[in-house]
């Protein structure tokens, strides 16, 4: 079954260390097209490194990552720069806490990349710009400046920046564990929209019931290894193991 | 009433003046962007050049700027002797000292000067700039340049108005001092006058010119910053 479909994200044996520390110790997933794959795990564990590896903000230090069968690091060796570049733009990150541009406007923080980096038109941009607002329900806001917005439309706008390159898979690190309970709400729906819309997406939360309901796959990480993963329902609502229980259980009350 | 010497003493000291706006604007002509490379310098992951440039900014920092407008002024000439005690005589620098002037001097020594205080006030501010900015600016793909010139100073230009607004104040205030290698500014215009006159007016008229200045630089700055005040 693998084999038909197209592998979007392959890690094989990732590993990283801070100085003497390693964080991560040798993480292997790959991830579908259209598959939502849920991270979870207790604070410290290793979720954003990997995310941060997958987006080059972090250099590993072993083991091989590719995007769309692109390898961008094959046994801790990076392929030249200006390839990686390319690979950059196959995924979008998604930020805690939101990272827009405080000096473009809505509209320009969603313009702004695609005219820059893929040398799109400013009309063509603008285009593709103000569909996404249109759906992220921000159309009316194009012209405010992120400093006007709630941060639930902070993200949002921050999810339409990166949908605006149209990226192969979204990365999403804990979107909503910035924003005050009553506006995480309307963060979950846009992603399970996605979801539904069969984005490639991985996404690490601690939101339990959303990663079980959106992920069709789920990795519980500790101490920087996986373990335990598999099938929403049955790692969140069966875990095998006692620190997947241990873990779960402080979220079940 | 000798009013021959009152009109004389006017128009004189409104050709100080001018020398004083063009020194003024001339200093900032050239500080301002010289300051950006010394910044980066200052940040540069290359020890010895962080290391060197930090040097240099102790040094103009750490010294008075009368000293340094002397040693820009008299520096050439005092070289050409010494390369002639030395028995040296190369053409290119006694061209450089037949031609070296008391303005040009005067440009210079300030421009250095306030590139150093500027550059501090840039590094300042690009370090004031969250890491998540460069973070989201590298992942939708922009390069190192276009995120320092479309992202990081942008918010760098906000953030170094104020600091940047009293720098300039003490611009206006320092120009003043290049009659120390006889540039005909205001200041010594007036100190002229006023021995000639028995007068106090020169000096007077000199205050009130100053004080105008700054009152105009405070306003633009401050329209500056009104201006960047659409976001935080
Ligand atoms: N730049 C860094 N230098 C040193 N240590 C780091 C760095 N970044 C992360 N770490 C360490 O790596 C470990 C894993 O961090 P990471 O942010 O990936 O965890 P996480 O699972 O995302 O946690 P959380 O749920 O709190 O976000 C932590 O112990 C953290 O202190
Ligand atoms: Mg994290």
């Amino acid at each position: 079954m693998e084999n038909t479909e197209q592998e979007i994200i392959s890690i094989k044996n990732l590993r990283k260390s801070f100085g003497n520390t390693e964080i991560i110790k040798g993480i292997s997933f790959s991830v579908y097209k259209g598959e939502v794959l849920g991270i979870i795990g207790p604070s410290g564990s290793g979720k954003s490194t990997i995310l941060r590896c997958i987006s080059q903000l972090e250099t590993v230090t072993d083991g091989s990552i590719s995007i769309c069968g692109q390898p961008l690091v094959t046994d801790g060796v990076y392929v030249p720069k200006n390839q990686r570049h390319d690979i950059v733009l196959k995924s979008g990150l998604v930020f805690q806490n939101f990272n827009l541009f405080p000096h473009y406007s809505v509209l320009k923080n969603v313009t702004a990349a695609q005219i820059a980096v893929l040398k799109k038109s400013p009309e063509e941009a603008r285009q593709t710009a103000m569909e996404l607002l249109e759906r992220m329900g921000l159309a009316n806001k194009a012209d405010n400046y992120p400093c006007e917005l709630s941060g639930g439309q902070q993200q949002r706008v921050s999810i339409a920046r990166a949908l605006a390159l149209k990226p192969e898979v979204l990365l999403f690190d804990e979107p909503t564990s910035a924003l005050d309970p009553e506006l995480t709400g309307e963060i979950l729906a846009v992603i399970k929209e996605l979801a539904e819309e069969k984005m490639t997406m991985v996404v690490v939360t601690h939101e339990m019931a959303f990663a079980r309901d959106i992920s069709s796959e789920v990795i519980f990480m500790d101490g920087g290894v996986i373990i335990e993963q598999g099938n929403p329902v049955e790692v969140i609502n069966n875990p095998r193991t006692e620190r997947t229980k241990a873990f779960l259980a402080r979220f079940n009350n | 009433m000798d009013f021959d010497k009152y009109i004389k003493m006017l128009k004189a000291m409104l050709d100080g003046s001018v020398v004083s706006l063009e020194i003024f604007f001339l200093t900032l002509l050239f500080a301002i962007p010289l300051a950006l490379p010394i910044a980066m310098g200052r940040m540069s992951k290359n020890k010895l050049l962080a290391g060197s440039t930090n040097v240099f900014l102790l040094i103009i920092r750490g010294t008075p700027l009368m000293l340094q407008l002397l040693v820009v002024y008299f520096g050439p000439g005092l070289f050409v002797i010494w390369l002639k005690n030395m028995g040296y005589e190369i053409a290119f620098f006694n061209w450089l000292n037949s031609w070296w002037k008391r303005f040009p001097a005067a440009i210079i020594a300030l421009s250095i000067n306030y590139s150093a205080y500027f550059a501090e006030i840039y590094r300042g501010g690009i370090e004031s700039i969250p890491k998540g900015q460069y973070e989201a600016a590298k992942v939708l793909g922009f390069t190192p340049v276009q995120t320092f010139f479309k992202i990081v100073l942008p918010q760098v230009v906000k953030r170094i108005v104020p600091a940047m607004g009293n720098e300039v104040i003490t611009l206006v205030k320092d120009t003043a001092l290049v009659s120390i290698i006889g540039v005909a500014e205001l200041l010594m215009v007036a100190k002229e006058r006023q021995s000639e006159l028995f007068s106090f007016t020169p000096l007077f008229i000199a205050g009130v010119f100053y004080f105008i200045m700054n009152w105009g630089v405070s306003l633009a700055f401050a329209k500056l910053e009104k201006k960047l005040s659409y976001y935080h």
